[in-house]
């Protein structure tokens, strides 16, 4: 007989299992030999709790009563819980801080859309060094490992969910006209952005930079093409954070995105996203928030950045297979 | 072209998208000769419904593609990058019911809400609830325009270039949702693995005279 389970969540059998476990077991010496030390919380917080980190709770989807009315929220991501548990359990501890984390987390879903509503992540969370060190020693980190796993093609995206919403404050947007803007941005809806920019009635240059920067992606050249002063501080930012990169022989794994925002509301600075030119889809993200810690008492800058590990997996596969074609007979 | 994989969408779209490609110096004609085979490697197309475009871009089977702005509101939980409105294709998304009656009116004053017949259950579903109004939404696969005929539903929301379909069944326009056009879609990993290749696509679609809007 068969019994459902809910769409968005899956059964792993022996053969996947093997291959998922030594995936995290690489990933997690890698991130333990840095320094990084493996942390647990919970898969249910106080939904209050994961408001103060974010006012949507980080899009948590799944809510239930506990047996005394208080509101539980099963987590959607593990950075929220990690910077409650920085601000609860090392309140005098030093800064720097590095923990790792691989965990279930939880959204809802679209129907239709295969998308997961339990998804494995495996990250990294950098509490201390600020931007662009901190940014640089996280993208490394991540980057060998993935080199470990095999996916010799990865490359990392890297933008300042900052830039956009900066420029629309300095340009005078009215509140209410840029968050429409900012999602439409999110979503990549380069038609709409120009519409809606079109609209605002803003003088020609202010324009022109407001629909150019969504489409500015490439390497470090990319960034000479923004001469906006009121951004300046965060195009240089990510100029250094990419000499760090090139440092240790990891800079060709770059690209400049300027129109990359993910969409999280707690990220301040640099934000990231991974990609295999074997899958369509990003294998994971993060970026940097300086305001989050703060919001649980205890202001530290801090980054971090998550895997999906499914999506790894699968393009751990793609690539090896890939490998196999390639190779002599 | 350029070693990118293009989505291209066969029906209401298909000629006018084969034009622009050969504009682009893309070769169509065996693309235009071969109504049944689907896969064209060697100029880097694959041809499809509309609707299955944006599916086929988001999980990068191709790496950019076009269809209409109608199929992108009603899967707009797709995750593609929407390049460039491509001014082609005009049609328009309305609401309409059968002529001589208020049968929307009438519907929502008696009994609160009103039956709507469509192949786009969430535009509909979105503009009813967008304009304050209960509405129940019935989904129909084929020609919606007779749904109101056979006493299925009291109005329809549809896809109209030239009106036609609607006077033929005796069916008026109420309401225009949104007007709909060709658009030109980006897989997101191809957008940053593949940026130079598409830039350049896009620079050239933009110098070609009266393509975009």
């Amino acid at each position: 007989m068969i019994h459902p389970i809910p769409p968005g969540t899956r059964d792993v059998l022996p053969d996947e299992m093997r291959e998922l476990r030594a995936l995290s077991d690489g990933l997690r010496s890698e991130f333990e030999r840095a320094g990084y030390g493996e942390v647990w919380t919970p898969t249910m917080e106080y939904e209050d709790v994961l408001r103060r980190g974010d006012e949507r709770a980080a899009g948590a989807g799944y809510r239930l009563f506990d047996e005394h009315g208080q509101v539980l929220a099963l987590r959607s991501d593990s950075t929220i819980p990690i910077a409650r548990l920085v601000a609860s359990r090392y309140q005098d501890a030093e800064p720097p801080l590095r923990f790792c984390y691989f965990a279930h987390a939880y959204r809802e879903v679209h129907r239709g859309s295969a998308q997961a509503r339990e998804f494995l992540q495996g990250g990294i969370e950098l509490i201390g060094p600020s931007a662009p060190e901190g940014d640089a020693e996280m993208v490394a980190l991540v980057s060998s490992a993935l080199e470990e796993a095999g996916l010799r093609r990865h490359r990392i995206g890297l933008g300042d969910a900052s830039l956009y919403r900066t420029l629309l404050a300095d340009y005078g947007v009215p509140e209410d006209e840029r968050m429409p803007l900012l999602e439409r941005l999110s979503r990549r809806d380069l038609v709409g952005v120009g519409v809606s920019v079109e609209r605002l009635g803003l003088p020609a240059p202010a324009r022109e930079v407001l629909t150019t920067l969504p489409t500015l992606r490439g390497g470090p050249e990319v960034l000479e093409r923004v001469s906006d002063a009121h951004v300046a501080g965060a195009i240089e930012n990510l100029r250094a954070c990419h000499e760090l990169l090139a440092d240790r022989g990891i800079g060709d794994r770059v690209i400049f995105d300027l129109g990359l925002v993910r969409e999280l509301g707690y990220y301040t600075g640099a934000v990231f996203e991974v990609y295999d030119p074997a899958v369509g889809f990003a294998l994971g993200g993060g970026g940097r928030y300086d305001d989050l810690l703060g919001r649980f008492g205890r202001p530290l800058p801090a980054c971090g950045m998550a895997l999906d590990l499914h999506r790894v997996h699968l393009a751990q596969a793609a690539e090896e297979r890939l490998a196999r074609e390639e190779a002599p007979a | 072209m350029n070693g990118l994989t293009i989505a291209v969408p066969r029906g209401a779209l298909f000629t006018e998208t084969l034009d622009l490609l050969e504009r682009l110096g893309i070769g169509t004609a065996e693309v235009r000769a071969n109504e049944r085979r689907l896969v064209f490697p060697e100029a880097g197309l694959v041809t499809m419904r509309p609707s299955d475009v944006p599916t086929y871009v988001e999980h990068g089977a191709a790496d950019i593609g076009i269809t209409g702005k109608d199929v992108l509101l009603e899967q707009d939980e797709r995750e593609v990058y929407e390049l460039l409105d491509l001014g082609y294709g005009t049609c328009r998304m309305v609401v309409a019911e059968p002529e001589g009656e208020n049968a929307i009116e009438e519907s929502i004053r008696r009994l609160g809400a009103v039956r709507v017949a469509t192949k786009y259950p969430r535009i509909a579903a979105r503009h009813f609830a967008d304009t304050g109004r209960q509405a129940e939404i019935v989904e129909v696969k084929g020609s919606v325009e007779i749904a109101p005929l056979t006493g299925l539903v009291a109005a329809i929301v549809d896809l109209t270039a030239t009106g036609k379909t609607l006077v033929e069944n005796r069916l008026v326009e109420r309401e225009e949702i949104v007007v709909c056009t060709a658009r030109l879609i980006a897989n997101p990993v191809a957008h940053k693995l593949k940026a130079a290749a598409i830039d350049e696509l896009v620079a050239r679609i933009r110098s070609l005279d009266g393509v975009v809007a």
